[in-house]
């Protein structure tokens, strides 16, 4: 009989902050980033949560051998910043890589919601992401995920087209009804996109609960966490906890014993002879797709709502994410290196998750990653900053020299204009 | 309960929010009889029942007028703090005070006393005049819970506290410090302490308030409690006027005084003109700091772009909001800012000071520090900018506010006395 699947996959994330950004800076100091913030967080996090849990994730894959395997996906942005102030923390990806037992997944470059409005964005940011991720692993990645786990049955159909195998999203309850995220499914546009979808159970027993004293289940143990993945292994295939790799020392600190926790886990789980991990691409040749997966409109694994409402969710949002995008066609054909990172660093959806309003409700988790008290500072601060971009991008860019069928259309138009 | 004033004939907040919280508390089954120093008698009793402490003859209700001032001996508002004194000297200073204030109260045996319920010169005195005729009518009505407004009426709730026994709730809508900053009239300081010492329940309307009594008047904090107030709309029309210029209006509107930090808008206002040249300032009101205020306007040399209105009055002050692209409130120390509120629910888009009571209670209006002013510039300029944040802020803004309900502040009111009057039968 075949074995049950365990996979692991394991998101690595940091925005660019940007700095507190006054109107009276714009069109006259362009360096948006809160150098300082961005340094020490992460710095604060690679101390406590990325390098030793590479370690120990190392100390485990020797352990067991090449039983255990995990994967991860990590943001072009935090790569830039690893290589910028914490370069020991790329060192120790690469000692993981070396192993075997590791895969890397692919992403947006900056964790963008580019998927949301702009292919031809998305498919470059994606490949500018696999590359670099070759260039440092080795290995050119197979299977995506999207920022946020962000899934619709068009981006799927993209993200086949581009080559991957497969591709990670949320086992929403409102998409599967009454079928079970514990198995294989496909893309309902293309078949040959398999779907693995996130056990949101039993992955948030770790990645939000394992520290809350006021859970009913707690202490959370290696072994009652085995008994757990029987019970919902028990007739299907395949459990996928994908998570914050932040978890692991910095969400759940390290005194609430999250590393001990992590440690016996494997251990635990292999001692069932009926168990193995997998890698996601593995996950998705060993499994037959079960089902196609309808989902007309994006998903993704944030909130109840298990929606894009996060950051696409009001009009401060809507708008800010429109501005940023309005630039695009004039940034590329600028051809200006600086003008095109500073875009796609406006792109990390952070930025609009700031500006979400639904945190005067859906509480704690949208506190603690905001550096601003308000989504209308963020919103402020925000659009100061892009005010500032689109100055340059016009200056760089003069309007005629785009060449796009409205633009041109419009040609005449700017010299009525003048004579007002 | 005892307040200062009630709407028509109100001079600042205090009056609006006794009338919103009396007419709550009616809804909820609560008989309020409202004493206040002088009524004129148009005041609106549908909810309450007012008793004007102006047409109480002082009487022998009271039989030994030493045994009542046994009870309320402070009435006399003075100092006993005399340097240099031997005890002998002091004794018959002590007894000196007190016979004058057997004086004091013969002379008063008898007669009305006519306040002017205003806050004039000899407010110290009406404040304590109120406080003798406040224990004649708490023994000659009939009620469960004292409630008293602000330090003006704490000598009043005191003196009928003594005298019936009943618990006293004192009311805190701004201490001395909101008023003046560090530097406070002590002796309106230590009525405030008397009064909040003496009462069973304190009720701030703010957390920002209730920080300032548990830290400046050293009460415990069990003893203190939040009830933000609210705001009533109704009558209320919002008005359409058409304006003479393109240019987009921000605005100021409240008393010229240190309390509510005009010079920080003036700094403000330069700051965003320097970068946004289709914009005028207003700013409304009069108060100590005014000549000060077009002085330093005319100095950055902004007049043309700078307005100041006088006081604004009435319908005048709608008129205003119409008129507003974006409000500004940017109080140094405010328990809790009625303003805003207004100006939301007129559809503008608000900046408050974080310092206000009224930034507890509000998502949607825009929050900076008061002394922030590139904050404070960046906010104006976003709202006069960006047309998203001023749509959002409005049409969330208008929702909010009309949220905020005096039935709910009462309710927690009403759950006080409840408290309080099952205390006192134990």
């Amino acid at each position: 009989m075949m074995k049950k699947t365990i996979c692991f996959y394991f998101q690595v994330h940091q925005p660019d902050r940007l700095r507190v950004y006054r109107f009276f800076d714009i069109g006259k100091d362009s360096h948006y980033y809160d150098d300082f913030a961005n340094k020490t967080i992460l710095r604060r996090v690679a101390e406590r949560c990325y390098m030793p849990a590479n370690q120990l994730m190392l100390d485990l894959i020797r352990q067991h051998k090449g039983a255990f395997k995990i994967a991860y996906s990590i943001s072009g942005s935090a790569l830039d910043q690893f290589v910028r102030y914490s370069p020991e923390v790329i060192d120790s990806f690469k000692e993981l890589a070396k192993t075997g037992c590791v895969e890397f997944l692919a992403e947006t470059y900056s964790h963008s919601l580019s998927s949301l409005i702009s292919p031809e964005e998305f498919k470059e940011q994606v490949i500018q992401h696999s590359n670099t991720i070759e260039l440092l692993f080795g290995k050119k990645p197979k299977v995506f995920r999207n920022t946020e786990l962000i899934y619709s049955d068009k981006i799927g159909a993209m993200v086949a087209d581009m080559g991957f195998s497969a591709m990670l999203t949320e086992g929403a309850k409102h998409i599967l009804g009454w079928k079970s995220p514990n198995y294989v499914y496909t893309n309902a546009i293309n078949p040959r996109l398999k779907l693995l979808l996130k056990n949101f159970n039993l992955s948030d027993d770790i990645a939000f609960r394992f520290s809350d004293r006021s859970w009913a289940k707690w202490p959370l143990t290696s072994d009652k966490y085995v008994t757990w993945l029987s019970n919902s292994l028990e007739k299907d295939e395949v459990v996928n906890l994908f998570m914050d790799y932040e978890t692991f020392g910095e969400h759940q600190s390290a005194s609430s014993g999250i590393f001990q926790f992590l440690k016996y886990l494997p251990e635990a789980i292999l001692s069932n002879s009926n168990f193995e991990f997998c890698t996601p691409s593995e996950v998705s040749v060993k499994h037959q797709p079960v089902a196609p997966l309808h989902v007309p409109f994006a998903i993704s694994w944030a909130d109840e709502e298990r929606d894009t409402s996060a950051w696409l969710g009001n009009e401060l949002q809507n708008e800010a994410f429109n501005k940023i995008y309005s630039a695009e066609k004039k940034v590329k054909a600028s051809n200006n290196a600086s003008l095109l990172a500073d875009f796609r660093k406006l792109q990390e959806s952070d930025h609009f998750y700031y500006m979400c309003t639904k945190f005067f409700s859906d509480g704690a988790v949208h506190n603690y990653f905001n550096p601003y008290d308000t989504p209308y500072e963020a919103f402020i601060n925000y659009m100061n900053v892009v005010s500032d971009f689109l100055i340059r991008v016009d200056k760089t860019v003069p309007e005629k020299e785009v060449e796009t069928g409205t633009i041109i259309a419009e040609k005449t138009k700017p010299k009525n204009k003048s004579k007002k | 309960m005892f307040g200062w004033e009630f709407p028509p004939h109100i001079s600042g907040g205090l009056g609006t929010a006794c009338f919103g919280l009396t007419k709550g508390l009616a809804n909820h089954g609560v008989e309020v009889l409202f004493v206040m120093p002088s009524a004129e008698g148009d005041e609106d009793q549908s909810s309450v029942r007012i008793i004007n402490a102006s047409e109480v003859v002082v009487q022998e209700t009271v039989k030994n007028v030493n045994d009542f001032l046994e009870k309320v001996q402070f009435l006399r508002v003075g100092s006993n703090l005399v340097p240099y004194l031997d005890p002998v000297q002091f004794s018959n200073m002590v007894t000196e005070q007190k016979e004058g204030q057997i004086e004091d109260y013969k002379h008063y045996f008898g007669e009305k006393y006519k306040f002017s319920g205003k806050y004039g010169a000899n407010l110290m005195e009406e404040v304590a005049r109120y406080a003798m005729v406040a224990g004649e009518i708490a023994l000659k009505y009939d009620f469960d819970v004292i409630h008293a407004h602000d330090w003006l009426t704490y000598l009043a709730g005191v003196a009928a506290k003594k005298l019936t026994g009943k618990p006293l709730v004192v009311h805190i809508h701004a201490t001395e410090f909101d008023r003046s900053g560090s530097n406070i009239n002590t002796e309106v300081y230590e009525l405030e302490k008397l009064g909040m010492k003496e009462a069973d329940m304190v009720i701030a309307v703010s957390n920002l308030t209730r920080n300032i009594v548990i830290s400046k008047y050293g009460l415990h904090p069990d003893k203190v409690v939040t009830v933000h107030n609210a705001v009533d709309f109704q009558g209320v029309e919002s008005m359409d006027v058409s304006r003479g210029i393109d240019d987009k209006i921000v605005t100021f509107l409240g008393r010229i005084t240190f309390q509510k930090g005009p010079e920080y808008f003036i700094e403000a206002a330069n700051k965003v003109l320097k970068r946004y040249p289709d914009v005028r300032f207003v700013m409304a009101g009069s108060g100590d700091l005014l000549n000060r205020s077009i002085r330093r306007v005319a100095k950055l040399g902004i007049s043309t772009r700078f307005h100041f209105t006088g006081f604004l009055k009435g319908t005048d002050v709608q008129r205003m909001f119409a008129y507003s692209d974006v409000y500004v409130m940017p109080s140094v120390s405010e328990p809790f800012g009625i303003s805003p509120l207004e100006a939301m629910r007129a559809n503008v888009p608000t900046i408050i000071s974080k310092q206000s009571g009224v930034a507890e209670v509000l998502n949607h209006a825009i929050k900076v520090d008061f002394w922030d002013i590139d904050a404070m510039a960046d906010a104006i300029y976003a709202l006069l900018s960006y047309p998203a944040i001023s749509q959002m802020a409005v049409r969330n803004g208008f929702d909010e506010v009309n949220s905020l309900k005096w039935d709910n502040a009462a309710a927690r009111v009403a759950d006080i006395y409840a408290t309080l009057i099952k205390k006192a039968k134990f």
